[in-house]
């Protein structure tokens, strides 16, 4: 043991959450300011890349803790679906509203299940959200009311009381979806960073000793899953604005499998990595559907297990917190 | 509250009674234990004795099946481990109980982060003030060339020292430590043990620790609590209670 005097001086970088932060909103700013030059089936493509993005962001919530949701479908369909009814019934138009209620109704649809699944872990929770949101199917394909098996339609929205012209909606959706995006990476970024972001990556690693620290392990838990169906459920809100129509199948289990999917090949240690993953998900939907139509899914099988072999962590260890990634050999 | 008494006499701790079976093993029976501000008390006994027993009932993470626990003169029996840190208790593990996927200067801004009550959801964690604080608590425990490193890649006795400075962060009033020089090279055990009370005695702190070592024992400790099957078996000054033949024969196997 060394005394003190010998010790190295300890530079501390604090790992600037600012400097990510402005490398996001940079992003941002670049995605809308090529929007117009780009043709309209890539800022569609981005469009529900960003937007599906946000419901994977919501499983990073869950991962973060230890934790992974195989039925993140269920606060997308939520989102989604309180979306276009506050539109159809309501008469509710505007697109940013509309987004807020959506995310809203999911978190609203989540919290009394949260003291109850904040309990479980692994294969259980994976198998309970799985269970919640089949459930949520069913009833949606049986509701005659919400359209059945084949949902509803919804018109286009307004923007700060400006109707949309139909051939201006995609150009308006798309910046908006950004922003909106953006907005919640940014946020999710915040909170990761933040002592309760914290707290989970350590509810991950070690619960026992959570508690002896003098924090809630199920509150913990608990605030992650409300909080990964808000986002969700903001996801689901965009991804129905601009596709103009909402059905059962969000709900449905392939759906939720999708969004597992982009959530581990994103990784749970970069929040933009999140967004990449769901982007080279959209582009391998579109190009193997076009190809290949009956082997896409092969397609995208190949591809996670390249991953999983070869980045580990996911493809944000290409470039966030090097050094943690190094697997020091010898104990654990 | 009484007259102010004279400050070493204020019991931190009083356990009456305490009781714990597991199935056919007694683990304890009839406990009783008062400890006095400031005190430092080793818990002593061989393996399977009943000290880690002891202060897992302490701490909340066991039930006793019957007697009482009170701390100053609250009844902290059976209640949650956390809320019982909350009240100023905190411990260590005879295997630490750390954060391996972390740095080490993470686990220590976990512990502080653990300690608010409604932590913050866009505060930075490794805010500059945090950092400073952990810098410092790491620094008493010589822990500071570590703070980069990965928890899992670090040696057995840096875990041990990390886990103790982790329990710290509360600024606790009650600290016990089980077994803090257990798998530690008997070279390093007086050194190590330097460490954790030089660190210790910058607050006015009461300690527990179980110890296996009878020469840190009497070196550390005010008194000595003897364990064996779950029964205390002395309870007095070191020299009075390592000679006593119930302790020579059962807990350090000098006497057959
Ligand atoms: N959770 C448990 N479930 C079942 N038996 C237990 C449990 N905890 C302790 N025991 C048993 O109670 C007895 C006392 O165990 P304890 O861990 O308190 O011993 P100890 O004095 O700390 O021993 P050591 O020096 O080996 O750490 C042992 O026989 C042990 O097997
Ligand atoms: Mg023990």
């Amino acid at each position: 043991m060394r005394s003190l005097i010998n010790d190295p001086p300890i530079k501390t970088p604090p790992p600037g959450v600012q400097r990510k932060l402005i490398t996001g909103v940079a992003l941002i700013a670049l995605l809308i300011a090529v929007g117009p030059f780009l043709p309209k089936w890539l800022t569609f493509l981005i469009t529900m890349a960003a937007s599906h993005g946000l419901v994977s962001l919501g499983i990073i919530f869950l991962m973060r803790g230890g934790v992974v949701s195989f039925g993140q479908g269920l606060v997308f369909a939520i989102g989604g679906y309180v979306a276009a009814l506050a539109f159809v019934k309501l008469g509710f138009t505007d697109a940013i509203g509309l987004t807020f209620i959506g995310g809203l109704g999911a978190a609203l649809v989540a919290l009394p299940f949260a003291p109850l699944i904040a309990r479980y872990r692994g294969i259980f929770f994976a198998m309970l959200t799985l269970a919640l949101s089949m459930v949520v199917y069913g009833i949606l394909v049986k509701t005659d009311v919400l359209g059945g098996s084949d949902g509803f339609n919804m018109g286009r929205p307004t923007l700060f009381g400006q109707q949309l012209a139909d051939i201006l909606s995609g150009y308006v959706l798309y910046p908006l979806t950004v922003v909106i995006s953006g907005a919640v990476a940014l946020a999710a970024r915040v909170y990761f960073d933040s002592p309760r972001g914290l707290i989970s990556l350590a509810v991950r690693d070690n619960e026992l000793r959570v508690e002896y620290l003098g924090a809630s392990v199920r509150q913990t838990m608990a605030i992650n899953f409300v909080l990964a169906a808000f986002v969700g459920g903001i996801g689901g809100a965009l991804t129905v604005l601009s596709l103009g129509h909402v059905n059962p199948d969000f709900s449905y289990w392939t759906t939720s499998g999708e969004f597992v999917f982009v959530a581990i090949l994103g990784g749970y240690h970069s929040v933009l990595a999140v967004f990449v993953a769901s982007t080279v998900l959209e582009i391998v939907r579109s190009f193997s559907g076009l190809y290949f139509p009956d082997t896409w899914q092969l397609v995208l099988g190949v591809f996670l297990l390249t991953v999983i072999r070869f980045l580990p962590h996911g493809i944000g260890s290409l470039w966030s917190n090097r050094e943690l990634f190094k697997r020091k050999g010898g104990e654990k | 509250m009484s007259a102010t008494p004279s400050q070493g006499s204020i019991p931190v701790l009083r356990a009456t009674g305490l009781e714990k079976r597991f199935g056919a093993v007694v683990a304890a029976t009839e406990v009783c234990l008062e400890v006095i501000a400031g005190e430092r008390v080793s818990l002593i006994g061989s393996n399977g004795a009943g000290k880690t027993t002891f202060v897992n009932m302490i701490t909340g993470y066991i039930k006793p099946d019957a007697g009482s626990i009170l701390l100053d003169d609250r009844d902290i029996t059976g209640l949650e481990p956390r809320t019982i840190n909350r009240m100023g208790v905190a411990r260590s593990f005879q295997i630490p109980q750390l954060y391996a996927e972390l740095s080490v200067l993470d686990n220590m801004l976990v512990a502080t982060a653990c300690q608010d009550r409604h932590p913050s959801f866009w505060r930075q964690a490794r805010s500059a003030d945090a950092v400073e604080r952990a810098l410092a608590l790491l620094a008493r425990f010589n822990l500071l060339e570590h703070a980069e490193q990965r928890v899992a890649g670090v040696p057995g006795g840096i875990r041990k020292l990390l886990d103790i400075a982790m329990a710290l962060t509360v600024q606790p009033r009650l600290l016990l430590l089980d077994e803090p020089t257990s798998g530690v090279s008997v070279e390093e055990k007086f050194p190590m043990m330097d460490i954790v009370m030089h660190a210790l005695e910058q607050e006015v702190m009461t300690v527990l620790f179980v110890e296996h070592d009878m020469d840190i024992v009497e070196r550390y400790a005010d008194r000595v609590v003897a364990f064996y099957s779950g029964r205390i078996i002395a309870n007095d000054t070191p020299q009075i209670a390592l000679a006593a033949p119930d302790v020579r024969r059962y807990v350090t196997g000098t006497l057959h």
